[in-house]
């Protein structure tokens, strides 16, 4: 899975605990590790938040710039998603360029706020086909603690939720709120030897083989989906996979993101 | 550049380019196309151009890459150019990198690293033209090639994509259908129908994605036939014109030189390797068979198949 180094003795311990139902930090298989968000943590961004799952750490930054669209959508704001593993998170990332999986992640949650349409992208015109708003959504790990995708996910719409408009400094008018539509939320599962269990954490992470995670929305409808890892998943566990994700999701919105939107 | 077509299933249930909506489009398949890989294979799928080619397993440079127990697997899907309307800057971009991580994952069950310990398999996807659906095409061509460069695997790898249009599921979208749909579902399986690669964007309800999963393992099987049946054609083929029916003295050239060069195979290989070369060539041939024959004995004890058909390999070349 990751680089991270992992002792044979460890692996084992880790199936062994899970032929008896049980996890390395003591949670059921379908448990979340404790969650915390804190949003408007960087004054110099327009929205930003801040997420901790488990030991995970991760600071959403979100700025506008005002650029030109794409030809094929004039009318439309532009979303671009980048993640960093930054080296301060964990001896086995290096600093550089990203590679594969910063650029996966990154693509996920990007994909997860895209497709859901959580942005209003036609009220981010500012004059069709010659200025749009551009929403760059940085994410920044801090520690990792295993699951990043989730906590970059929570972090990305959290941001978003708080994000105002800088119009008037720009000159565009007056500043509003991001016209949010709704509230995507990826889960991810992992498979142990065919047993599945949500949010995973380092340990657990590097030695399952298969992850997937499901980005779903408010109406429990699916926007996004990655298998990941070098495993292989049954259908049947890929169908309890997506259920598990998406009561999850449905959960930790309630918990941490119900009341954020501005 | 808003040419979105209004309906894209009309009034008999058919689609824009006339199929079903559970019908593939057509496939063509061509194995061993290229003749320094180890394997490869050509593949059209619609107006899908791929070209797949497998290197190894061979060395892997730089060591440190190595892993001891199992062989590397590098899966590099590349876009030509050319390949789309508007071209496409060379080198891999965030999406290429993507799709060659998830792709490599979709064959890492199925291929069979542990015999190679740190060599390197080598898989290239070319997309020579472009018209939706090219990860799965080049997913399927690639599962091909790697059975033409004889890489044991537990099976081959098909794949495949659903979508959503005007509200309804439709298996192996066509390029509206991509731009314009409701969702794009791509999936691979195995033979078993284990599913190794899944990606989803768009919008679906959990009933929907339970459908649109079943949908495409049809559609995965469907193609999985096509390949053993394109494999079973060209090496059946292969077969008749290896094997003529004075089949006595070929094969066994064949079998004596790979005994030859594990006993002393000196004299006999330049017997047998009756070619054009002159006796000034036997000369020459003398102190690299040497070396061979050290090499062989070194090796001998881990891999006798292997060793012996690269062994096979270089004393033809020289």
């Amino acid at each position: 899975m990751s680089n991270e180094v992992m002792s044979v003795l460890k692996r084992d311990y880790i199936y062994n605990l899970m032929l008896k139902g049980k996890r390395t930090d003591g949670r059921a298989f379908d448990e979340v590790r404790d969650i915390e968000v804190k949003t408007n943590v960087i004054d110099k961004a327009e929205g930003s938040a801040w997420v901790k799952y488990g030991d995970t750490e991760v600071l959403v930054g979100v700025k506008m710039q005002v650029g030109t669209p794409f030809p094929d959508s004039a009318g439309e704001g532009v979303i671009i998603t980048s993640l960093e593993l930054n080296p301060i998170a964990s001896p086995d990332f290096e600093a550089g360029p990203p590679r594969e999986n910063a650029i996966e992640m990154a693509r996920v949650t990007d994909r997860g706020v895209r497709e859901s349409g959580a942005i209003d992208l036609s009220k981010l015109c500012i004059t069709e086909g010659e200025e749009v708003w551009m929403v760059f959504i940085d994410i920044h790990v801090l520690n990792n603690g295993g699951n990043i995708q989730d906590a970059s996910s929570m972090g990305a719409i959290a941001a978003l939720l708080t994000t105002t408009i800088p119009a008037e400094s720009a000159g565009k008018g007056e500043d509003i709120a991001m016209p949010i539509k709704d509230i995507p939320l990826g889960v991810t599962v992992i498979n142990i030897g065919g047993s599945l269990m949500v949010d995973p954490e380092l340990d657990e992470e590097t030695v399952c083989d298969t992850k997937i995670t499901v980005v779903s929305n408010k109406d429990g409808s699916i926007s996004g989906m990655q298998k990941s890892g070098d495993g292989a998943l049954t259908e049947e566990q890929l169908l309890k996979a997506v259920e598990m994700a998406c009561e999850k999701a449905a959960e930790l919105r309630e918990a941490h993101l119900s009341d954020l939107q501005n | 550049m808003n040419d979105k077509p209004e309906k894209f299933i009309d009034e008999n249930g058919l689609r824009l380019d006339g199929r079903q909506i559970d019908e593939i489009r057509p496939m063509t398949i061509k194995i061993g196309v290229l003749s320094r890989a180890d394997g490869s294979c050509y593949l059209e799928w619609g107006n899908n151009k791929i070209l797949a080619a497998v290197y190894g397993p061979r060395e892997l440079h730089p060591r440190r890459l190595q892993k001891a127990d199992s062989a590397l697997i590098r899966y590099r899907y590349n876009m030509a150019a050319f390949s789309v309307e508007d071209r496409a800057r060379p080198g891999p971009s965030r999406r290429s990198i993507e799709i060659s991580k998830v792709s490599r994952e979709a064959f890492e069950p199925v291929v069979m690293t542990h015999l190679y310990p740190s060599a390197v398999i080598d898989v290239f996807a070319e997309v020579l033209q472009a018209d939706a659906g090219t990860r799965t095409a080049a997913i399927n061509a690639a599962s091909i090639a790697l059975a033409d460069a004889g890489i044991p695997m537990k099976g081959l790898v098909a794949a495949c994509a659903v979508g959503k249009v005007d509200g309804k599921l439709v298996l192996d979208l066509n390029k509206p259908e991509d731009n314009y749909g409701e969702a794009d579902l791509p999936i691979a399986i195995t033979q078993d129908g284990e599913i190794t690669l899944l990606q989803m964007d768009g919008d679906l309800t959990q009933e929907e994605f339970k459908e649109a999963v079943k949908l495409c393992k049809e559609g995965c099987y469907q193609i999985l036939e096509m390949q053993k049946e394109a494999l079973k054609t060209k090496f059946s083929d292969d077969a008749d014109i290896d094997i003529p029916d004075d089949i006595d003295e070929d094969v066994d050239v064949e079998a004596l030189e790979k005994c030859d060069t594990e006993d002393s195979g000196e004299e006999d290989v330049s017997d047998e390797s009756e070619e054009d070369e002159g006796s000034e060539d036997v000369d020459d041939e003398e102190e690299p068979e040497d070396v061979e024959e050290d090499f062989v004995d070194t090796v001998e004890e881990k891999t006798d198949d292997e060793e012996d058909t690269t062994e096979g390999g270089e004393v033809r070349e020289q």
